[in-house]
């Protein structure tokens, strides 16, 4: 084993630490919660860049807990796509929170809200970096339970309603996940993934798979928001404080539901031409629908979830293309997608603090009372739509080339469709929210506090400078390890085990 | 057989998810379906003529069930509790807000 | 009348669980401690110690018992069994791997035996019980906030 490998279980054992301190003494000592919020966030920022370094040099470590090593124990594994996931997760995590330091003032309890905000961070990260199928699910719970108590974190009527629903549904997915677990280890025996990947290959029946597959894809489906199981989301989302909104729509989509069907589809069930093109056409229904729904939105939060299906239908239709080029494409929209529409909702948070409304018809003009909101908000807005120089371009761009390179020009072309209806869609948030006349109500307000102007300037900064990603030296350190593993597909069992 | 039992248990509270609109009744609902799936589970590991799988001088480890199944569905139980637990009290400040348990009347977030 | 004004229920129900409280509670601990050697472990017997204290809630009235374990002492039992199980966790390094078996395992079947599992177990008690007896109390307080709005 690697002594660098003891970095794995840091990123569950850190943030779990610290909610339970804040839990503790955070009634006692008030600057605790803040500061240590900030701190964990900071340290774990910290050991997710060194985890990217470490894995560029060594392609794979595994850390059997207790000694007990693999099939028979438990392991933690970090390889390209994990150490991926971990540094998009982490950059996020900090900066919203930095971020609530100054937006949770005005809510009951903030010591409450960063112990949960800490909860769901490691669960987060134990989903990431479980190597084992049923610790993926355990982790996958807290994370989940965790956020539909702090959806419901401002205990008003919507926020309520829509935490209830959300909950409900939330739990019926995981529940299609248990079942497609219990069948899977009736089948292989085993848990730890890549023994289940390498018995799977023995096994010939398939009608059990493809039911397996079915179930998977509903439960995962519903925690990452696919278009037929996507009618929490526009509820959910905007009722949430606005931190927790960047957090759920800026990464637990993506962590608890995409990351983790790529992992079990890629790995250990194996990717056939069914699943890709059921994952393609997916893809290209939540795309249209998202943006079709978005546009005649009023609501700002809501106008942003909606685009939230959309994006991740984008990710999603790129990983169902299965060749590397698409499969690169599709991990960087993830990264791009949680920065830009983190700080999409950042923003809107921050217009809702100086002015307490979300309704678009109501602003106006806001742009010269608040110049780093809008200028942030621009920034974002322009990255959504796919214009160049930002990083949404370079993203949006590789995934149309790779769909028409792979044969299917016609997805390609509902791709470009929609990229048109999301820049409409952000013009008219604009022009709305932050161009226009300045109207009399709106002449006492004033821009938001340093530390949320500091949150929403780095993630900006991180929007500009994005494309930098794709040069070809930078790339082979962040997204060619990740990309690369997916394809690998089969030969991840054996490289775990050679690993140990 | 018996798992056709777990199977009907499963669309037992499937039906109270989907078709009762009082609040408690759909988490009566969600409970039952997630006990139906543990049960499932638990029964995947029987062999045939098995003893308990708890250590003792007289048992031979080969004349046991299968523990696996065991420990996850005690894990899954107490997943399953914090998750009702939330839910329960979300529905009460529910109920508090809104004045009424009924689903129907609980409709201001549309579009 | 007289029914709404004492807390509570019938005297031969606070008779019985002055007695039985107790019993429940050694029970419970029982459970805790031979996890490693009969079923049980820190799941069930956490359970089994917030139920002996739910049963006095029941019996004698939610302000005469809380008055003696105020909410505070119960939340502060729940994070210190969560951060003594991560540094039970944590000393596993000692060993070489995180959460490994650090302590000498006894010969089976005794009650010293099994290494760090007995403590995890007590840890884990400590949290389930202080948790499920903290949900009790939030959900059953905030019910009689609800009547009285």
């Amino acid at each position: 084993m690697n002594e660098n490998a003891i970095l794995i279980p840091l990123f569950v054992v850190v943030p779990l630490a610290g909610a339970f301190l804040i839990a503790l003494l955070g009634r006692r000592f008030s600057f605790l919660p803040d500061l240590l919020g900030s701190l964990v966030t900071l340290v774990l920022l910290g050991l997710s860049l060194a985890a990217v370094r470490v894995v560029y040099f060594d392609s794979m470590l595994v850390y059997p807990l207790g000694g007990w090593k693999a099939p028979i124990g438990i392991t933690l594994v970090m390889d390209g796509l994990t150490s991926f996931m971990l540094a998009t997760t982490n950059v996020v995590a900090f900066s919203i929170a930095i971020y609530a330091r100054d937006y949770m003032e005005g809510y009951t309890s903030k010591g409450m809200f960063y112990s949960l905000f800490l909860l769901m961070l490691a669960g987060m990260n134990g989903v990431i970096v479980a190597g084992d199928i049923f610790n993926l699910f355990v982790f996958l719970e807290i994370a989940a339970v965790s956020s539909y108590a702090l959806v419901a974190f401002g205990t008003e009527r919507h926020a309520l309603e829509a935490a209830f629903k959300y909950a409900v549904m939330g739990t019926m997915g995981s529940l299609f996940i248990l079942l497609g677990i219990v069948l899977l280890y009736g089948l292989t025996s085993t848990l730890n993934m890549a023994d289940m990947s390498h018995m799977l290959s023995f096994k010939d029946d398939q009608n059990l798979i493809l039911m397996v597959c079915v179930l998977f894809l509903m439960g995962f489906g519903l925690k990452s928001a696919l278009v037929p199981f996507h009618a929490w989301l526009p509820d959910a989302h905007p009722s949430a404080p606005a931190p927790i909104s960047a957090m759920l729509s800026g990464i637990l989509i993506k962590s608890l539901g995409v990351y983790a069907l790529v992992r079990i589809f890629f790995h250990v069930i194996g990717m056939t031409s069914t699943l890709s093109s059921i994952l393609m056409f997916l893809g290209v229904l939540s795309m249209m629908v998202g943006v079709l729904l978005a546009i005649g939105q009023w609501d700002l939060k809501r106008l942003l979830a909606y685009h939230s299906i959309s994006q991740v239908g984008y990710v999603v239709f790129a990983i169902g293309l299965g060749t590397p080029l698409g499969l690169m494409a599709g991990l960087f929209h993830l990264f791009n997608h949680s920065i830009f529409k983190s700080l999409l909702f950042l923003n809107s948070g921050a217009v809702e603090y100086a002015t307490g409304t979300r309704d678009l018809k109501k602003m106006g003009g806001l742009q010269k009372k608040m110049p780093v909101t809008s200028g942030t908000c621009f920034v974002a807005s322009l990255s959504i739509a796919g214009i160049p120089p930002f990083n949404g371009f370079w993203s949006k761009l590789i995934i149309i080339i790779a769909a028409v390179k792979a044969g299917h020009p016609i997805y390609a072309i509902w791709a470009v469709l929609a990229s048109i209806l999301t820049l409409a869609s952000f013009m008219k948030v604009m022009k709305y929210a932050f161009l226009g006349e300045l109207r009399n109500k709106w002449q006492e307000v004033k821009e938001v506090p340093v530390f949320m102007q500091g949150a929403m300037i780095s993630l900006a900064l991180i929007c500009m400078l994005g494309g930098v990603l794709i040069l070809s030296g930078v790339e082979d350190v962040f997204l060619k390890p990740a990309a690369m593993t997916l394809v690998e597909g089969f030969n991840y069992s054996g490289m775990v085990f050679r690993n140990q | 057989m018996i798992y056709i039992l777990c199977l009907i248990l499963f669309c037992v509270g499937i039906y109270g998810v989907l078709g009762k609109r009082n609040l408690i009744k759909m988490i009566v609902g969600i409970t039952i379906a997630e006990h139906a799936v543990l049960l499932f589970f638990i029964l995947l590991g029987y062999r045939n003529n098995g003893r308990a799988p708890i250590l003792s001088e007289e048992v031979l480890i080969t004349q046991m069930v299968d523990p696996i199944p065991q420990a996850l569905v005690l894990t899954a139980i107490v997943i399953g509790l914090g998750s009702t637990a939330l839910l329960i009290a979300l529905a009460m400040r529910l109920y508090g807000k809104y004045g009424t348990y009924d689903i129907a009347k609980i409709k201001e977030l549309r579009g | 009348m007289n029914k709404e004004q004492a807390p509570g229920m019938s005297i031969i129900v606070k008779t019985v669980s002055r007695f039985t409280a107790w019993l429940i509670l050694l029970y419970g601990i029982y459970i805790v401690l031979h996890g490693h050697v009969s079923p049980g472990g820190g799941f069930a017997g956490g359970v089994i110690i917030a139920l002996s204290f739910i049963n006095l809630i029941l019996a004698y009235g939610k302000n005469k018992v809380l008055n003696k374990l105020s909410e505070r002492w119960v939340g502060l039992c729940e994070s210190t069994g969560a951060l003594l199980f991560l540094t039970i966790a944590l000393l596993g390094l000692t060993g070489g791997y995180f959460f490994k078996n650090f302590l000498p395992a006894g010969e089976p079947f005794h009650l010293f035996s099994g290494g760090s599992i007995p403590l995890a177990y007590i840890a884990i008690s400590f949290k389930v019980w202080a948790g499920l007896l903290a949900i009790f109390i939030a959900l059953t307080v905030l019910r009689i906030d609800n009547e009285e709005k």
